[in-house]
């Protein structure tokens, strides 16, 4: 049974990994589940300098998801590699880095600190964050500032780039197009949903943002569908993300085309949950008496019935 | 700054408090007063670890739709059992509230850094309690060496609970509702008053509750000059440390940054917590 899976360069064991800012930097959920039986680790989005974050109320439970507007709060690459990178780097699974700046410079330059770091497994750049002013989406929904960003950073590393996509766009494909052409060697597919909620009795919206992204359950099936698109818009693997609670969940990701997936708000309720979608995927394969799971990628029956 | 050094230098400890997800079994379930319950489990990995001021973490197995735990102070710890107290306010307590004997929750607990437990001989504690955070104190005053006055407040009668618990402990409690239905009319705040004007020497003050009565708390501890831990209660999602929804504002150096309440929290130096900054 094979389970591993490519990533440009970067070989994991299992196609299952972490959503970024729904893992911390790991050390978090240590003690939970067993972090080195996972594909990767993926921290939360950084910039170069620390980030104080929105106002609170910053997330909200709707039915089937949540909203967020943390405005990715962190602690800058500097803080970053004093405090977490000792123990990420002593981790047997690779950990992905999330990049994110305010400028195509400042994605690069941290791309650059990244490389020089060594032992990175990758570079997700993160031009699709839906709760920040400045950066993020507006990177992710500009096809002309989303090849600038990717070629920024390809000219400042040789890391495996992943370069995650924003799902508020009329059609993903011409996206996913430029950030392979730009040199991104994969996808994630897809950060959250720019949504929101209202109290009634106070007339107030439930985030202090009033805007957040919508993640969880119930946008799998948004996802799904992106990520159909893209499989067949580019040649690079692309890593599914959206909803993910079982491995069922996962496998609908990979026959739409995701070579990897990643467990993003199920952590917060159930931390086993990547694991357990690792036992289930190998569990289906074994089933159906499939070898390898890289033979079900992109095996859609789109066809007549 | 070379990447090099950075990586050179020793790490600084992160220091996690020891935690765990367990499957429990509700042993009891029953309704205390009004929509108030007790609930109790068996969770003898959990159980033991219990400091004062930690919280539970808790997933209502039976909600398919409502996704998120909910976090809970433990209020009494039993051998391999612990209690929490709760109110049946929305989807996720009334769903826990119908919830037979038998049946089976989530917890990831314990969490949070709680209360400091008072050396033999040092400091009288003096709890401040606004409603059913009373719960959140009771290993604290069961664990000090010294008995001190717990003081709880609340709208009504039927808010005040586990007023027994604490007297079998031997402690004083002074009781305050705004309706005057139980104890002194008003707030818990008045009798509190007028206690440390009759003296504060080797006084601390411990407070859970609304945030305007920690904020209250925090403002007395100030004008009498006397240490103060507050348990925040803030809105949580994962509970550890990663989602960054529970921050609230913390003095750091010059300014003041957001610190996590189910990591550095949930019970905070009150003169650490920066007030100052508008929500």
């Amino acid at each position: 049974m094979n389970l591993s899976v490519q990533i440009g360069r970067l070989t994991l064991q299992n196609p299952v990994m972490v959503a970024s800012g729904t893992f911390g930097y790991g050390i978090e959920y240590a003690q939970l589940l067993d972090l080195n039986q996972l594909g990767a680790v993926t921290v939360k989005g950084i910039r170069l300098h620390p980030v104080r974050g929105n106002a609170t109320p910053r997330t909200a439970e709707v039915t089937s998801g949540m909203l967020n507007a943390i405005g990715l709060q962190g602690p800058g690459v500097d803080g970053f590699i004093r405090k977490y990178w000792p123990f990420l780097k002593a981790l047997k699974v690779p950990t992905l880095i999330n990049v994110w700046g305010t400028t195509v410079e400042e994605y690069a330059e941290v791309a650059r600190r990244f490389d020089a770091l060594g032992d990175v497994g990758a570079l997700e750049l993160n031009v699709s964050c839906p709760n920040i002013k400045e950066g993020g989406a507006q990177f992710g929904t500009d096809v002309k500032l989303l090849s600038q960003v990717v070629t920024a950073c390809r000219q400042a590393t040789t890391l495996p780039l992943i370069t995650k996509l924003s799902p508020n766009v009329v059609s993903i494909a011409p996206y996913a197009k430029a950030a392979e052409d730009a040199g991104s060697d994969a996808l994630s597919i897809m950060n959250s949903y720019p949504a929101m909620a209202i109290d009634i009795e106070t007339r107030r919206p439930k985030l202090a943002n009033i805007t957040g992204g919508l993640t969880g359950p119930c946008i799998k099936p948004i996802a799904i569908k992106l990520v159909w698109e893209a499989a067949k818009a580019v040649k690079i693997p692309i890593i599914g993300m959206g909803g993910i609670q079982t491995a069922a969940d996962a496998i609908e990701f990979i026959l739409a085309g995701a070579t990897a997936v990643a467990v993003g708000t199920a952590n917060f309720y159930e931390p086993q949950t990547a694991l357990q979608v690792i036992a289930g995927i190998r569990e289906f394969l074994v089933r159906n008496g499939i070898a390898d799971v890289r033979k079900i990628v992109g095996c859609l029956l789109a066809g007549e019935r | 700054m070379l990447v090099g050094e950075l990586t050179a230098s020793p790490a600084p400890t992160i220091l996690l408090p020891p935690m765990l997800e367990e499957t429990v079994q509700i042993l009891a379930n029953d309704r205390d007063s009004d929509l108030y319950f007790r609930l109790v489990v068996r969770a003898p990995r959990v159980a033991p670890l219990v400091q004062p001021g930690q919280f539970a973490h808790v997933r209502v197995l039976p909600m398919k739709a409502t996704l998120l735990r909910r976090p809970f102070s433990i209020f009494q710890v039993a051998g391999d059992t612990f209690s929490i107290l709760y109110k049946a306010v929305g989807q996720g307590t009334e769903v826990l509230s119908r919830m037979p004997p038998g049946e089976e929750l989530s917890v990831i607990g314990p969490l949070g850094r709680g209360f400091t437990v008072p050396q033999p001989g040092a400091e009288t504690p003096l709890l401040v309690a606004g409603g059913y955070g009373m719960a959140a104190m009771y290993l604290l005053a069961q664990r000090s060496p010294q008995r001190g006055i717990v003081f709880v407040g609340g709208r009504r009668r039927v808010d005040i609970l586990c007023e027994d618990e604490f007297r079998a402990l031997g402690w004083q409690v002074r009781v305050a509702t705004e309706d005057g239905s139980h104890g002194e009319m008003g707030l818990v705040t008045q009798p509190l008053l007028a206690e440390l004007r009759r003296g504060t020497d080797g006084k601390k003050l411990f407070a859970c509750g609304p945030t305007p009565m920690l904020k209250a708390v925090g403002k007395i501890a100030d004008e009498f000059q006397l240490p103060a831990e507050l348990s925040m209660d803030e809105h949580m999602c994962c509970g550890v440390g990663v989602c960054l929804t529970c921050v609230i504002p913390v003095k750091a150096g010059d300014g003041w940054e957001y610190q996590r309440t189910c990591t550095e929290g949930p019970v905070f130096d009150s003169r650490q917590v920066a007030w100052e900054v508008e929500k």
